[in-house]
């Protein structure tokens, strides 16, 4: 594996237990991260991306168990660290953005009080530097008058700004990762693009990984270099963002993709292609393919189907029943029945 | 024609409390909106947060009392009507599928309600309404027993929907109907917002921040900016040939699926006008790209070509930019 990798996880799984027995949210994800790269998660509600990211960082529930094969970030085994060293790694060298800024910024203190703070307490306790690295932030995210934001209360804020505030935030201590949660998912369209257009600029300057988790397959076709499709805790599908768009091979990825209106290409008023019936519960013993139940193409093996994903030359796999060649006839066929 | 639903020069003024002993400011969530909606076409009104959209559904549905200015039904006045009358006619659905349900009652009962505060027809025969309604929607009938807690989102909405639809009104406003909803719900919903409305020969308004939804659904397009329609003109001809910079940056930012596109810059800057005191001139001037000098000095006045209106000094005629 090239050196520049910076995260790399092997079957990671989280079980939590409820009322009803052991559910299974997340079984057995794998991907890496290298420096420069984007990586997006994308699924529906309730797959299990927000609790990958969260046993990444070491912010799992206290109820839930991490197993992984491999969890090394920075060519180190995080596994078995301890919170303490865990809080320092997620301190400088992991930054997380969330959907909701205000999860990570504190009301009750300004703006300027928390980046100085994070930086005083990782890097340096000295603090010009630190005031002087937050106006740099601050600018660099896009905030007018950088110097005099820094006495501001997060509530004197539009919520565009804030997500900029947060953004710089995770960026005080030059992390090697960031984390990004659903980061535009409550803001205006205009907004979105804003954010995203900065995020993919400050992620080449500064030479991060990036692991952005979507439900939304416009932001992931637009920003990701690599994709990995999550359905019920699983990944369906991954690979260049480009192959996954061109040639959806799993029936959710392309099920998906017909969902959405394009416009200039969806025909206005005509119908939308749909993945009826719900997701599966993840509680108990789980076997076979968990999409069965909503799949066109299920048959008898599907209940069986081990979870081994069909490797195509280019790093593009799917985990299906189908072979490359029935996959891509089958997505074909979704596509003209919707047409 | 008249159309089903239509507001005059309709704004609505809200006060707003500065803080301890600040007293309150004026803040003019809708300003003058003049909006047809032809009976048996779908409007899209699209705009960013705040901009006024759920304010103008709210006067509709008769909810919201405007300021100033008039709102018709069938081409008649408000005031005619009382507030079940207005129910009849123009029902709601809303954004969130959780809240909008109460929680403690069946969805029989929710679906039902409007039957019962209108006191239509015979009451023997209002199960079979509701049944009719469920399979209208696509829920299966077993779920009037269930409470909202026991459905799914999609589930959900469809209850929404069927309580909009069991007074069979001519207007359903749509206020953000899918934007709490994963996709493959959303394409679900959509589709049976068309199927309802050929079905019925249904009028809606339908509120989005979502233009690629818009785009699909609707016959008309109205574009709002800080409480005003600052562009309006038929789907076609909106998407294809948008006017006002704000449209264009709003039309910028939709990211379709198309991998071999980046993100796209907006050229909006990141100044944002506050609602309270907006600013002078166009108020869009602060964020726009084509800023010129009479934009912060004049308000612009709406041009019209055809039935492409905008509200935008670069579309101005000469006469008037000379002033
Ligand atoms: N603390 C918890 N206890 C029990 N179940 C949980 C907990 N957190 C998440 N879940 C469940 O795990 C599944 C995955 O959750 P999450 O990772 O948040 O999904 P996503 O971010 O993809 O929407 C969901 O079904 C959710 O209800
Ligand atoms: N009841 C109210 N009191 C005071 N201000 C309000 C009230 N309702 C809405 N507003 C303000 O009016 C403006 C328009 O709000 P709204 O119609 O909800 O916008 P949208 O639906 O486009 O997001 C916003 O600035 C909002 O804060
Ligand atoms: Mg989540
Ligand atoms: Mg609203």
């Amino acid at each position: 594996m090239s050196k520049d990798v910076i995260l790399d996880v092997r079957n990671l799984k989280v079980d939590i237990p409820v009322s009803a027995g052991m559910l299974h949210p997340v079984r057995g994800i794998s991907f890496s991260v290298a420096r420069g790269e984007t990586l997006c998660i994308v699924g529906e509600s309730g797959c299990g991306k927000s609790l990958t990211s969260l046993a990444l960082m070491g912010l799992l529930p206290k109820t839930a168990t991490r197993t992984a094969d491999k969890l090394d970030f920075l060519g180190q085994d995080i596994r078995d660290l301890k919170e303490r060293q865990m809080a320092a790694l997620r301190g400088v060298n992991m930054a997380m953005i969330f959907q909701e800024p205000m999860t990570s910024l504190n009301p009750a203190y300004t703006i300027g009080n928390q980046l100085i703070e994070v930086y005083r307490r990782h890097i340096d306790p000295g603090k010009a530097e630190a005031r002087e690295r937050a106006i740099f932030l601050l600018e660099k995210v896009g905030i007018s008058a950088a110097a005099s934001r820094l006495s501001q209360y997060p509530h004197q804020l539009s919520g565009g700004l804030r997500q900029r505030v947060m953004i710089a935030m995770a960026l005080m201590c030059g992390p090697d990762v960031i984390i990004a949660d659903e980061p535009t998912t409550a803001l205006d369209v205009t907004i979105q693009a804003q954010i995203l257009h900065l995020l993919a600029d400050l992620q080449k300057e500064f030479q991060m990984g990036m692991i952005l988790i979507t439900h939304d397959l416009g932001i992931v076709a637009r920003v990701a270099d690599k994709v990995q499709v999550m359905y019920a805790g699983s990944t369906v599908e991954e690979g260049p963002c480009q192959a996954v768009f061109d040639s959806p091979l799993h029936p959710y990825t392309s099920g998906l993709l017909r969902c959405i209106p394009v416009p200039g290409k969806t025909q206005r008023g005509s119908r939308l292609g749909s993945v009826p019936g719900i997701v599966p519960n993840l509680v108990g013993d789980l076997h076979g393919c968990m999409f069965r139940n909503r799949c066109d193409h299920a048959e008898a093996a599907c209940e069986a189907l081990a979870g081994d994903a069909t490797q195509l030359s280019d790093g593009h796999a799917f985990t299906c029943r189908m072979t490359p060649d029935e996959a891509a006839q089958a997505a074909r066929q979704t596509a003209r029945e919707v047409a | 024609m008249t159309a089903a639903l239509e507001t005059v020069d309709v704004s609505c003024v809200f006060q707003v409390n500065q803080g301890f002993m600040k007293g309150s400011k004026p803040l003019r969530a809708v300003n003058g909106v003049s909006l047809k909606i032809p009976k048996g076409q779908v409007v899209g009104l699209v705009g960013e947060s705040g901009c006024g959209k759920s304010t103008m559904a709210s006067i509709l549905l008769g909810l919201q009392e405007p300021t100033s200015g008039e709102v018709l039904y069938s081409g008649e006045s408000a005031g005619s009507f009382d507030g079940k009358d207005i129910a009849r006619r123009i029902q709601p659905i809303f954004q969130d599928p959780y809240s909008s349900l109460n929680p403690t009652k069946s969805i029989h009962s929710i679906v039902s309600l409007p039957l019962r505060i209108h006191n239509v027809g015979d009451p023997a025969d209002w199960d079979r309404k509701v049944y009719d309604i469920l399979d209208l929607v696509g829920l299966p009938r077993r779920v009037a027993q269930s409470y909202p807690s026991q459905l799914s989102g999609g589930q959900r909405q469809r209850v929404a929907i069927a309580r909009a639809l069991i007074m069979r009104p001519e207007v359903v406003i749509c206020d953000e109907p899918t934007s709490a909803l994963d996709v493959s719900v959303q394409s679900q919903i959509l589709n049976l917002l068309q199927d309802l409305r050929q079905e019925l020969g249904l009028t809606y308004l339908l509120i989005s921040h979502n233009l690629a939804v818009v785009e699909h659904m609707a016959d008309r397009v109205a574009v709002m900016y800080l409480g005003r329609i600052v562009e309006e003109a038929d789907a076609d001809t909106l998407f294809r040939d948008p006017r006002h910079p704000y449209t264009k940056a709003l039309l910028g930012s939709v990211l379709t699926p198309d991998p071999s596109l980046g993100v796209p810059d907006t050229h909006l800057g990141t100044v944002f006008p506050n609602p309270i005191d907006p600013p002078l001139g166009c108020s869009f001037h602060p964020r726009c790209s084509a800023c010129m000098d009479i934009c912060s000095a004049q308000t612009p006045m709406p041009v019209t070509e055809g039935d492409h209106m905008t509200e935008c000094h670069l579309y101005a005629p000469q006469e008037a930019v000379a002033v």
